[in-house]
């Protein structure tokens, strides 16, 4: 009777899925309710949870409940731990979702929110989860092992080499363009600017309260900063209509890069307990909180989609950035559908808190469904805007015209019709001066934001107040990623140079703190003025190098849970990472030689470059000359150096299928649990 | 109905403890809690001070994703 009706349960799920899909990818012309997106969004994700990830686990991976995990074995009360798999999922989902979720499906809603929900929903299920459920568990069964540790003993050494040099890459661009998006969220934006320079001293009070007054206090000392960012964001409001104080908090582009690259040091070199983790926790609970909050929005409100399901510029004309759907859609949403640095997280922190092996499925698949959910919140909070409002606010005014009414012109002429004075309408609704070329997304899922939640909480008299909640929230989010990457970076740069000249590698020793933290915040802080000083706004050339690396970290990762799985001896369902690896090889290639050879001169780095060298000769046109070479031996680098990685990977699945039962892998030895004797 | 609803109070109560038990291992307080435990230090500024300073090389070496 049971089993009647789950069959029939899931039976319902899948029809229900099935009409759900069915109705976001044919309806065309009238407006479509966002409920349909979440109910396509909940029936895949809840097959793809009970089958898919099932179906992983008991064929490939053989989870065993026995099988005694590293956070067991090695439990030293630090690192290694025997933690609640709710807790766990808690630790994974806080750690993996960054901005990368929120901003990405904004930037691709330009090709309507057909193709980015699609690559959402299929990306997450096939190949995101997957990536990150095989890679924790191989990462269990190797005591906790890196990916580069796994990549260099399973594949070979060049395969550890490149995870490693494309993780500082894609730290560097990582860092640039988050804080590229900082910059174009505040500039000329006094209300946003001290809100945010306000987290700091509150950062700095929350160090000293933990430290100082009430020792350890977490949660306590980051409510009492909440309430006090909260406080900076109605301030934020007197500050902007007050001449004198708006004057200086009103900031242009390259002073916020400036004072961003200064903050990024200084984050680095300071003392963590001071600045570095109280920011840590309060980004955290602003997060947790918020995610949740727009969740419940969305469910109650059930906004209207204004995008069409797909617009012109699946052509590659788009505005916001050059390139036709495919590849770009698939490298322009990472996070959310699938991203390489996950596989960071899934062999870093969490295969050593995981008490047992069944539980890496529900924390490694199910938290990247989470992330896959917050990415499509990201696509409705962009597709309710007006696409008129959606094209002024991320196109680019080197592109659209400098006059909002040449911008609205140029835009209404794409048939996206918006005009001048709706536009600052607007703009003075959310307590700004103006919203034309504010690229980057993420003032645009800011309007998008406070559109859902004015409509249930405080209506159009508190738009401002959540458009600046939502600045704010996303300011301190991606200031996290920023800050603490900055840090990341520092000491992998360290334990490398530690093998050249010892002292270097003293994570205590302040003048190399010093000459690293300022090595790498010169390093994203160059490609953070280029897009600064980019007349195309600078995220048409860094978000796909960015998608582009993070997207060859995945098939890095995917490369190594394919030979794992063959040197398994389970060749016949290896098909399950390397349908999604050959995607992405198919992907991020194409996606480089575009970047790199295009003639298409906003697509194509060295037809620009090519262009720019024909015309008059001046400072200006050599610095973009050599960014725009720059960039193109980036890419070139990435590609080559993963082409490394599949090559020998190929040879080692050759080796192993040689082999046969000879093949070996470095998994630690089967230990009988204690939890099951236990028990 | 009675036994219905102590069993959603059971499950609430349930549910309430995990999460709260999940905030405190985000926000790091149970790991103060197993420091201070396994030093058999009584929490202090010192004993906070000792705990970030092992912390750090621990967990600010990894990275936080995009």
């Amino acid at each position: 009777m049971n089993k009647t009706l789950s069959l029939l349960a899931w039976g319902a799920v899948a029809v229900l899925g099935a009409l759900a899909v069915g109705v976001v990818a044919v309806h065309r012309g009238e407006p479509i309710n966002a409920l349909w997106l979440v109910m396509a969004a909940t029936c895949c994700y809840a097959l793809g949870y009970r089958f898919y990830s099932r179906f992983i686990a008991t064929k490939i991976l053989a989870l065993d409940a026995l099988r005694a995990t590293p956070a067991e074995r090695l439990e030293n009360g630090r690192d290694f731990l025997v933690t609640n798999k709710w807790v766990v999922f808690g630790h994974h989902f806080a750690a993996i979702a960054g901005p990368g979720p929120l901003v990405g499906p904004v930037l691709a809603a330009q090709f309507g929110y057909l193709p980015g929900t699609l690559w959402i929903l299929a990306g997450a299920v096939f190949a995101g989860c997957v990536q990150d459920f095989v890679i924790l568990l191989f990462s269990v069964r190797r005591d906790g092992k890196s990916l580069t540790e796994m990549a260099r003993e399973e594949t070979g050494r060049i395969g550890g080499f490149v995870a490693y040099l494309a993780v500082i890459a894609i730290l560097i661009i990582l860092l640039a363009l988050v804080a590229l998006i900082v910059v174009n969220a505040l500039k000329s934006s006094p209300w946003g600017t001290f809100t945010i320079a306000m987290t700091i001293p509150i950062a700095l009070w929350m160090g000293v309260y933990l430290r100082r007054i009430r020792p350890g206090k977490v949660m306590e000392a980051s409510v009492f900063g909440f309430i006090l960012v909260i406080i900076a964001i109605w301030g934020g409001q007197w500050v902007s209509q007050t001449p004198t104080l708006a004057s200086i908090f009103t900031l242009t582009a390259s002073s916020l890069a400036v004072l961003i690259m200064v903050y990024g040091f200084a984050a680095s070199a300071l003392p963590v307990w001071l600045l570095l983790a109280p920011r840590d926790y309060l980004s955290t609970f602003v997060k947790l909180g918020t995610i949740s909050l727009l969740a419940v929005g969305i469910v109650l409100l059930r906004p209207t989609l204004h995008m069409p399901a797909l617009t012109r510029f699946i052509d590659g004309t788009g505005p916001v950035f050059a390139g036709k759907v495919f590849p770009f859609a698939f490298i322009t949403i990472a996070c959310g559908a699938v991203s390489g640095f996950h596989s960071l997280i899934s062999s870093g922190t969490t295969p050593k808190l995981i008490a047992r092996e069944t539980e890496t499925r529900m924390v490694g698949y199910g938290a990247m469904i989470a992330e896959s959910a917050v990415a499509l919140m990201a696509v409705i909070a962009a597709c309710v805007l007006q696409p008129g409002v959606y094209f002024a606010m991320n196109s680019p005014a080197g592109l659209v015209g400098q006059a909002p009414e040449a911008a609205a012109a140029t835009i209404s002429g794409w048939g996206f019709p918006v005009t001048a004075p709706d536009m600052l309408a607007l703009a003075h609704a959310v307590g700004e001066q103006k919203l034309f070329d504010r690229t980057g997304g993420a003032p645009a899922f800011a309007v998008g934001m406070a559109n859902i939640f004015s409509r249930s909480l405080g209506g159009q008299a508190f738009m401002a107040i959540w458009y600046h909640f939502a600045i704010m929230f996303e300011a301190l989010f991606i200031l996290t990623v920023l800050d603490a990457g900055t840090r990341v970076a520092r000491f992998m740069i360290q334990d490398a140079l530690g093998h050249v000249y010892k002292p270097l590698g003293r994570t205590s020793w302040y003048p190399s703190i010093l000459a690293t933290s300022g090595l790498i915040v010169a390093s994203w802080g160059y490609f953070l003025w280029q897009g600064v000083r980019d007349p195309l706004g600078g995220f048409n050339s860094l978000w796909p190098l960015f998608g582009i690396a993070n997207q060859l970290l995945a098939t890095v990762a995917l490369c190594v849970a394919t030979t794992i799985i063959i040197k398994m001896h389970r060749t016949k369902y290896a098909l399950v990472t390397l349908a999604p690896l050959s995607w992405l090889v198919t992907v991020t290639f194409t996606a480089s030689w575009h970047k790199i050879f295009d003639p298409s001169l906003r697509i194509g780095f060295l037809a620009q470059a090519k262009v720019l060298a024909a015309g008059p000769a001046t400072g200006e046109t050599a610095r973009l000359i050599f960014n725009n070479r720059l960039d193109a031996a980036v890419t070139a680098a990435l590609v080559l150096m993963v082409s490394l990685v599949v090559v020998e990977s190929v040879r080692a699945w050759a080796a192993a299928l040689r082999s046969g039962e000879g093949a070996c892998m470095k998994e630690s030895p089967f230990v009988m649990t204690r939890l099951a004797e236990g028990r | 109905m009675k036994r219905a609803l102590e069993t959603v109070l059971m499950r609430t109560r349930d549910a309430a403890r995990i999460l709260v038990t999940a905030l405190r291992e985000i926000f790091d307080e149970a790991a103060y809690a197993r420091f201070l435990s396994r030093t058999r230090m009584s929490s202090s500024t010192q004993a906070y001070a000792a705990f970030r300073q092992e912390f750090e090389e621990a967990k600010t070496r990894r990275p936080k994703c995009c």
